[in-house]
């Protein structure tokens, strides 16, 4: 196993190499110098040239990659154009709100789908299953930016039941006030990955109820409900730990689009107001640093479902003697 | 559906099931696919009415959008003295904040996206199909060297992508299309490779081989049209995902330029309405819902039908 896992972390280097290339050269690729961006009329030449060597952009493509790769090493990814701190400790400082955010809506997600899944895999074919398939194509395909002002304006605009912006009401800062800011936001980027998590537990489901163990446990008179969920579930929640590392980006892209809708103080934000003013050292920290995340969530991923499956680790066994 | 006609239905089933089943013990030898794709096709469409349903949805919005010229009123033509109005007779589904008449701008919004949709899933399946084609055909460590370049591009956040180059590049139409394909075609190029991989060792692949084809001929003409059924099951499942990237976009800012719209982009317009008119949120979201689900749905269908395992 610790072998699996050096080797893993080996072949992320590449990886790593790569997409650092790609965010750097992202900007490179705009047509046109991006200084052009930050030159105002009243600039004197001298001016000019200090902000260049200020932003970064002396020197051949080349000497400013390997420039920035410095600064990255050094730990705070170059500074932000617009307001000339370290970029690092902004998007860190932005961090744990949209942690906060994914993290109820992959739970909310889970516990959704765990149960509609079982349900519907057991009544397979019946009006439920039926219901619970149609409901999970929707969700599928609703954009979820229009199930957000669909839920702002029947919760928010007219129940006035629900914040609809921001993580917190100006001067509380009670926990229950920052709940009821996310309730909205979670419900809205869980519906994706619940959709798709139900469907895939639905069909493991139909196949471990064909297995012969279930047969079994069944001839034994063990009661339905325990064969559901004491060897049915088990066996159906393995896959969904790949599939939640899998769905890692779509959490990642989700957020950043329910983040601009809600006003949520949180990456997508930054990002967004990043990219509306051009603030490209920000653009490529937070490129990078999104590309990481997503890369060591698909790790995580896999080697949780090494530890949860012992058929895995036979497989590294035997990729290893080969 | 009335009983009467359920059981018309299902005893014209059993019917052609007999007829096919003579058939098939006669040709029992010589293939191993009973059936044809279209007739397993029209089996899955008549057992899932949801997916009728989508069908006439899809119909009806693409015959819509492709006759939105039809539409007594213009597109553009803004009329301050009846702007937000709600929907009624004159105007279906209302005008908007500057007066134009917004099912009219809802039929137009519809061929912007739907074309989008449409050429990016088209870039998106030949690229993949290209890749996957190369890869499974190749194998060895080109084969290895591929599939990781397909897994970086797969771990990076594409839509954070998009919509910075998009951000940088002065969006149109053609930009958007082509950005959308280089960022989708991944999950085409994976199936494709496994179908290749398979494809390449049946005999008649063997057979063209040693009747002296070359390679590319082999790929051209033996296994990519083997593949057409599962690229168009990939082609429904990508056009859907593409309508949606678009309209993202488009509700983000980073999507087509005014007076163009599209669905994502009249959302993004009627966000600073949501208080007065909830109706202009309300339209161009479900035709967006309706389009998505149905190529869902019907992908879905399609590769049922495929399967042979699935088919009773």
């Amino acid at each position: 196993m610790k072998k699996y896992v050096v080797k893993r972390i080996v072949q992320m280097v590449p990886v790593l190499i790569l997409v650092s290339i790609f965010s750097f050269m992202i900007i490179h690729l705009a047509p046109g110098d991006p200084l052009n961006m930050y030159i105002r009329q009243d600039m004197t030449q001298q001016e000019i040239d200090d902000l260049r060597e200020d932003l970064g952009l002396d020197g051949t493509v080349v000497e400013q990659y390997f420039a920035w790769l410095r600064e990255i090493c050094r730990g705070n990814f170059g500074n932000s154009v617009i307001n000339h701190q370290p970029v690092a400790a902004q998007i860190f400082e932005k961090l744990p709100a949209t942690i906060l955010l994914m993290g109820t809506a992959f739970l909310l997600s889970l516990l959704g789908s765990i149960p509609l899944g079982l349900w519907s895999g057991m009544k397979k074919n019946k009006l439920a299953d039926q219901v619970v398939s149609v409901l999970s194509y929707i969700g599928i395909s609703i954009p979820s930016f229009w199930l957000a002002l669909m839920l702002i304006i029947v919760f928010a605009l007219n129940l006035h039941l629900l914040p609809s912006n921001g993580m917190r009401t100006v001067g509380s800062d009670s926990v229950i006030d920052v709940l009821q800011h996310l309730i909205l936001p979670s419900i809205v980027l869980s519906v994706g990955n619940m959709a798709v998590f139900t469907r895939y537990i639905r069909s493991n489901t139909i196949s471990q109820l064909e297995e012969e163990y279930v047969l079994t446990a069944k001839a034994k008179g063990v009661p339905r409900r325990k064969i559901m969920t004491g060897h049915v579930l088990k066996n159906c929640l393995l896959p969904v730990i790949t599939l939640a590392g899998m769905n890692l980006a779509s959490l990642v892209t989700g957020s950043f689009i329910i983040e601009s809708v809600f006003g949520w103080p949180g990456m997508g934000t930054l990002g967004m107001s990043a990219i509306n003013s051009r603030d490209y050292p920000m653009i490529m920290g937070f490129t990078m640093l999104s590309c990481v995340i997503l890369i060591i969530g698909n790790f995580l991923a896999d080697l949780l479902y090494g530890v949860a499956d012992p058929r895995i680790k036979q497989e590294v066994k035997r990729h290893r003697e080969s | 559906m009335s009983l009467d006609t359920k059981n018309l239905l299902l005893e014209e089933t059993e019917k052609e099931d007999a007829f096919e089943a003579a058939g098939r013990e006669e040709k029992a030898q010589e293939t191993f696919y009973e059936r044809g794709i279209w007739y397993n096709l029209l089996i899955s469409l008549k057992e899932n009415r949801l997916a009728v349903v989508c069908l006439v949805i899809l119909c009806i919005v693409v015959a819509a959008s492709l006759m939105a010229p039809l539409s007594p009123h213009d597109p553009d033509a803004m009329n301050l003295r009846n702007k937000l109005e709600a929907p009624g007779k004159e105007h279906f589904f209302g005008t908007d904040d500057l007066g134009r008449d917004y099912f009219t701008r809802a039929l137009y919004g519809g061929r912007v996206s739907l074309a989008v949709g449409t050429f990016s899933m088209l870039i998106s399946l030949v690229v993949g199909t290209l890749f996957g084609t190369v890869s499974g055909y190749i194998g060895g460590t080109v084969d290895n060297l591929m599939m990781r370049a397909v897994d970086i591009f797969m771990s990076v956040p594409s839509f954070l992508l998009i919509i910075i180059i998009n951000s940088f590049l002065s969006p149109s139409m053609l930009t958007m299309v082509v950005i959308i394909g280089i960022f989708s075609w991944m999950g085409v190029a994976r199936i494709v490779r496994a179908e290749t991989m398979s494809l390449k060792e049946r005999e008649f692949v063997l057979a063209a081989k040693n009747m002296g084809a070359g390679n590319f001929e082999i790929i051209f003409r033996h296994i990519i049209p083997n593949m057409v059924p599962s690229i168009i099951v990939a082609a429904s499942i990508s056009i859907a995902r593409a309508i949606l990237t678009e309209s993202s976009l488009s509700f983000l800012g980073f999507g087509v330029k005014l007076p163009m719209s599209s669905w994502g982009s009249m959302l993004q317009n009627a966000q600073s309405h949501i208080m007065d008119v909830p109706t202009l949120a309300l339209f161009p979201g479900a035709f967006i819902l309706l389009t998505v689900l149905s190529f869902n749905v019907l992908g879905d269908v399609l590769r049922n039908a495929l399967e042979p395992k699935m088919v009773k």
